[in-house]
């Protein structure tokens, strides 16, 4: 198990603590207002991106040395606003090193860009937050649902959805 | 003619793009015997060439990920075991590490050493499946009998060490359930040293095989490029020249402390696929050997007597212990708040555990990761322009278990 590194929480620290990451450069050198807020725990770097620029974060990562892309998946935070936090991870065969992106989606307006277009494989990753969030991909190609039946009315691993039971 | 009642939504999409009358749509699956599960794909059709095809996924989807967040921390592990239900070792290990890393646990060596060498067990267990049904596919029924012959020596060691041959949820959060029982570790012994020559075997069966060579290669063309794209991992990856193995270059569990070679093929074909899988079992028998000879002494748990259940002879004889127990097992043990992701080296390729904690004893947030899941998606691309009759050899080469794919 590696030695336990600082927490640094907040954009300051962690440009401050981790001045030559490479994620951080990549996103930084494209746009210096699209990381609203960053988190360096448990050896894990976590970035909060702007809402907007998700799709353009996610080129200039791939672009910087993330050359696998991971996962999609999202967090409800339900009650709190914004209720959403879609998460996106990427791998970098170079730097061997895993980094997450994380977008605050609202309840309200509950759609962010779609990555299908810089990332191919986020394809069925998009749609399974759909399906199982509601959360819509604005630019995907495809966006139906995946694992429940078409007509499914509700979104299942939204908090207010209960586990067993009726809905 | 009208068009078979498939699903509408595809069927839409399908007539849209192309011409109705001159492509057929031909509906395989979700019972079918080379899909290895409820795999549904429907195809679109030029003559015997493949123009579109969409995988129609869900049949087996059961909402492990909504379970989770209703269960304790250590109530998780066995529905892990009944995702990849090949590999349920490497599951309840990428489960464990990320837990681990959310309580920063120390885990002792031996019980690193004896997660290796189970997971090297596991992935021999996954691949020996994968041969026995991949060639069972392309018509050459005999290996599947040869494989499921090591395959339950493999089980009888894994019902050995965990009393269950299938899912086992012997690696926990904290360590291993139980102390591995006498005559354990030349039971394994044993197999591995017998293990090459049945590979072999296998191999002489299909390698020079010219109904499978010729079945197999330049089939399934994926390249580098598209396959980094399309988040595929593991052999399928490797197969189309990238080298990267999470088990070398991010390790865990003490795999730096174990020497092997990643098999990495350029041919991009299925072919390269059935060669590096082969030869993962070879390094795979090697990384078993290392454990086995350099297996450390010490304790199987990490010392954590708030997170693991105490043995059952220290809960009936001391009352600490005794309170232990009560408190895990009514109200389970709070986690710091934080989310970690955990990937691993499984059978299938690179699977990842994404955890939110709010700092109760229930995980906020489970989301798995796993391979197949993305290797479905470069399905379409690897079939396009392609034969029928190859659909079924890509689908065999890619190693698709449909519990992972739909949870």
């Amino acid at each position: 198990m590696p030695e336990s590194k600082p927490t640094l929480t907040g954009k300051g620290a962690v440009l401050e603590g981790l001045p030559d990451h490479p994620a951080i450069l990549a996103i930084q050198g494209w746009n210096s207002e699209a990381i609203t807020d960053a988190k360096f725990d448990r050896g894990e770097l976590a970035l909060t991106i702007s809402k907007d620029q998700i799709r353009g974060a996610c080129a200039a990562l791939t672009a910087g040395g993330y050359n696998a892309f991971q996962d999609v998946t999202a967090v409800d935070w339900f009650p709190s606003v914004p209720r959403f936090q879609v998460v996106y991870h990427a791998c970098s065969h170079k730097f061997k090193d895993v980094v997450r992106l994380k977008v605050l989606v609202d309840e309200g307006d509950a759609s962010v860009d779609s990555i299908t277009p810089v990332w191919p494989g986020a394809n069925y990753y998009e749609r399974e937050v759909f399906d199982l969030f509601g959360i819509r991909f604005e630019g995907h190609p495809n966006l139906r649902r995946i694992m429940m039946p078409d007509d499914w009315k509700g979104y299942p691993l939204r908090k207010d959805y209960p586990v067993e039971g009726y809905r | 003619m009208a068009l078979p009642d498939v699903g509408t939504p595809i069927l839409d999409v399908a007539a849209a793009e192309g011409s109705r009358d001159q492509h057929m749509v031909l509906n395989m699956g979700p019972q079918h015997p080379s899909t290895h599960g409820v795999l549904r794909l429907v195809l679109e059709i030029d003559g015997e060439i493949v123009v579109r095809l969409y995988p129609e996924i869900g049949y087996l989807h059961t909402g492990i990920e909504k379970t989770c967040e209703a269960k304790f921390y250590q109530q998780v592990v066995p529905l892990t075991d009944r995702v990849d239900y090949l590999g349920p070792m490497n599951n309840n290990l990428a489960y464990s590490l990320a837990v681990e890393k959310l309580l920063e646990l120390e885990i002792p060596a031996k019980a690193q050493w004896l997660r290796v060498l189970l997971s090297e067990l596991t992935r021999i267990n996954s691949h020996l499946i994968w041969l026995g049904t991949h060639a069972m596919d392309i018509g050459a029924l005999t290996v599947f009998l040869y494989t499921f012959r090591e395959r339950e020596d493999l089980l009888r060691i894994f019902e050995m060490v965990s009393g269950q041959r299938m899912m086992t949820s012997y690696i926990r959060p904290g360590g291993l359930a139980l102390e591995p029982p006498l005559g354990f570790f030349e039971r394994v012994q044993d197999f591995i040293t017998g293990f090459p020559e049945k590979i072999d075997e296998y191999s002489n069966l299909l390698t020079g095989n010219p109904i499978f060579v010729n079945r197999l290669k330049g089939i399934g063309l994926l390249s580098g490029e598209d396959a980094l794209a399309l988040g595929v991992t593991g052999p399928v990856m490797r197969a189309s020249g990238i080298d990267f193995d999470v088990r070398r270059d991010m390790p865990y569990s003490s795999y730096e402390k174990f020497q092997f070679n990643v098999p990495v093929s350029h041919d991009c074909d299925v072919w390269a696929r059935y060669v590096c899988r082969l030869e993962e079992m070879r390094q795979s028998v090697m990384i078993c050997q290392q454990a086995l000879d350099g297996m450390p002494e010490g304790p199987i748990r990490a010392d954590a007597p708030k997170i693991i259940l105490p043995d059952r002879e220290a809960m009936k004889t001391q009352m600490e212990a005794l309170i232990h127990h009560f408190k895990i097992v009514t109200e389970g043990f709070p986690v710091p708040a934080g989310e970690v992701y955990q990937s691993i080296e499984s059978g299938h390729g690179q699977v990842g555990y994404y955890i939110v904690s709010d700092g109760g004893p229930k995980p906020y947030r489970v989301h798995m990761r796993y391979p197949s899941f993305a290797d479905l998606q470069a399905l379409e691309t690897m079939c396009q322009g392609r034969l029928l009759a190859d659909v079924v050899a890509v689908i065999g080469s890619i190693d698709i278990v449909l519990g992972e794919i739909d949870r």
